[in-house]
């Protein structure tokens, strides 16, 4: 395994043996979480089309290491990927709650951004899936096409490896900051 | 059969119960008292020269400005056997929308009708489990009553636009699609 990071010299260089590597903490957690995103399978509406594509041969997500995983309790992401529905938010914030930490959140599409077509006349639309839980990468489009959405993915794995694993600043990445959903209607 | 002379069928059956006709609409239909629907409903389907076997669709109609305000529950009839369809509607009050239900006749009948109780607030008496089909089981009101107006919060959810949307607009971010694009909350929408 080689992985980029300063190149180690000094007294021990050359001292052990080849099964042994130098490297810091953060740049192998953070290399080993952006490289296996699993992603949960959260198809909404037409955008889901499209996250379907982004996993199919022509774009083939499977690259990054993301394997679509049909429950949240082994995976990473959550790719909101639709029209987020009033009735829906409740699941959606429930299933997110169940993913283990770190989890990221990446909205798709116009719907999930801001409630899209549906801002002014949607009575039963979610104006923005970050109402209810801490977004990290918004993904703009109606709907996005798979080079959009992986992009999004790119940058998000850009942020992953800025993250400080073991000495948090400020919030990390995919903590639960931001939510602002009254938690009675969570049931 | 064409639509006359299904009609006919029905007003040497049910008289004043059947208590207009109108030919020249696109799907040609007659208004047919509330209390009579049930029966209505259970004779065109039995008869065999009629045979409607297929309620295709059953939807609902908000006429608020009307005098008396009213809705209107229509039922789109079709026929396998003849392949030939008719309309069927009816007119009850706004603020006490009752129709016997026609489950009895069409199985279909009980999912239509949840939606219609669900979205317009029709009550279809004898339904054998009416309660919502789409919203969720606490939600207030019927939201495609034309007086509807979102409320301020759902489950701690906001439903009308956010005051965020008019700071993200602000800031560059194309908010809507296409012809509903978005109007900050702060402005009349007359002036956009």
């Amino acid at each position: 395994m080689i992985l980029p990071g300063p190149p180690v010299t000094g007294p021990i260089q050359g001292k052990f043996g080849d099964g042994l590597i130098f490297t810091n903490v953060d740049l192998v957690l953070n290399w080993a979480r952006k490289s296996s995103l699993w992603p949960m399978t959260f198809g909404l509406a037409c955008c889901a089309i499209e996250m379907m594509a982004a996993g199919g041969t022509r774009f083939d997500w499977d690259r990054f290491g993301m394997i679509p995983r049909g429950t949240p309790r082994q995976s990473d992401l959550m790719i909101v990927a639709g029209t987020v529905t009033l009735k829906m938010a409740t699941r959606l914030k429930r299933l997110y709650e169940q993913m283990a930490e770190p989890k990221y959140v990446l909205s798709m599409g116009s719907c999930a951004n801001n409630g899209g077509p549906y801002w002014r006349h949607g009575y039963h639309v979610l104006k923005g899936v970050d109402e209810v839980v801490p977004v990290d990468v918004y993904v703009p489009g109606c709907p996005p096409r798979p080079e959009a959405l992986l992009y999004g993915v790119m940058k998000l794995q850009e942020m992953i490896m800025e993250d400080r694993v073991l000495r948090r600043r400020q919030p990390s990445l995919g903590s639960l900051a931001g939510a602002q959903m009254a938690p009675e209607a969570v049931k | 059969m064409t639509p006359q002379e299904i009609h006919d069928a029905l007003k040497a059956r049910f008289g004043e119960a059947i208590l207009s006709f109108d030919e020249k609409a696109l799907d040609p239909w007659a208004l047919v008292k509330p209390e009579a629907i049930a029966e209505v409903a259970a004779f065109v389907k039995a008869e065999p020269a009629l045979g409607f076997d297929n309620l295709m669709c059953l939807s609902a109609v908000d006429w608020p400005k009307e005098t008396p305000p009213r809705l209107d529950v229509v039922y789109h009839l079709y026929s396998y056997k003849h392949d030939h369809t008719f309309v069927l509607k009816v007119q009850v009050p706004r603020d006490n929308p009752r129709v016997p239900t026609v489950e009895g006749t069409w199985g279909v009948a009980n999912w239509h009708e949840r939606e219609a109780f669900d979205l317009y607030g029709v009550v279809f008496d004898g339904h054998s489990d009416l309660r919502r089909i789409l919203l969720p089981d606490d939600w207030q009101g019927h939201p495609l009553r034309k007086d509807w107006e979102d409320p301020e919060l759902y489950n701690g959810m906001r439903v009308k636009p956010t005051p965020q949307m008019a700071e993200r607009y602000a800031a560059g971010e194309k908010i809507g699609v296409g012809p509903f694009d978005f109007t900050p909350p702060n402005l009349p929408l007359e002036q956009s």
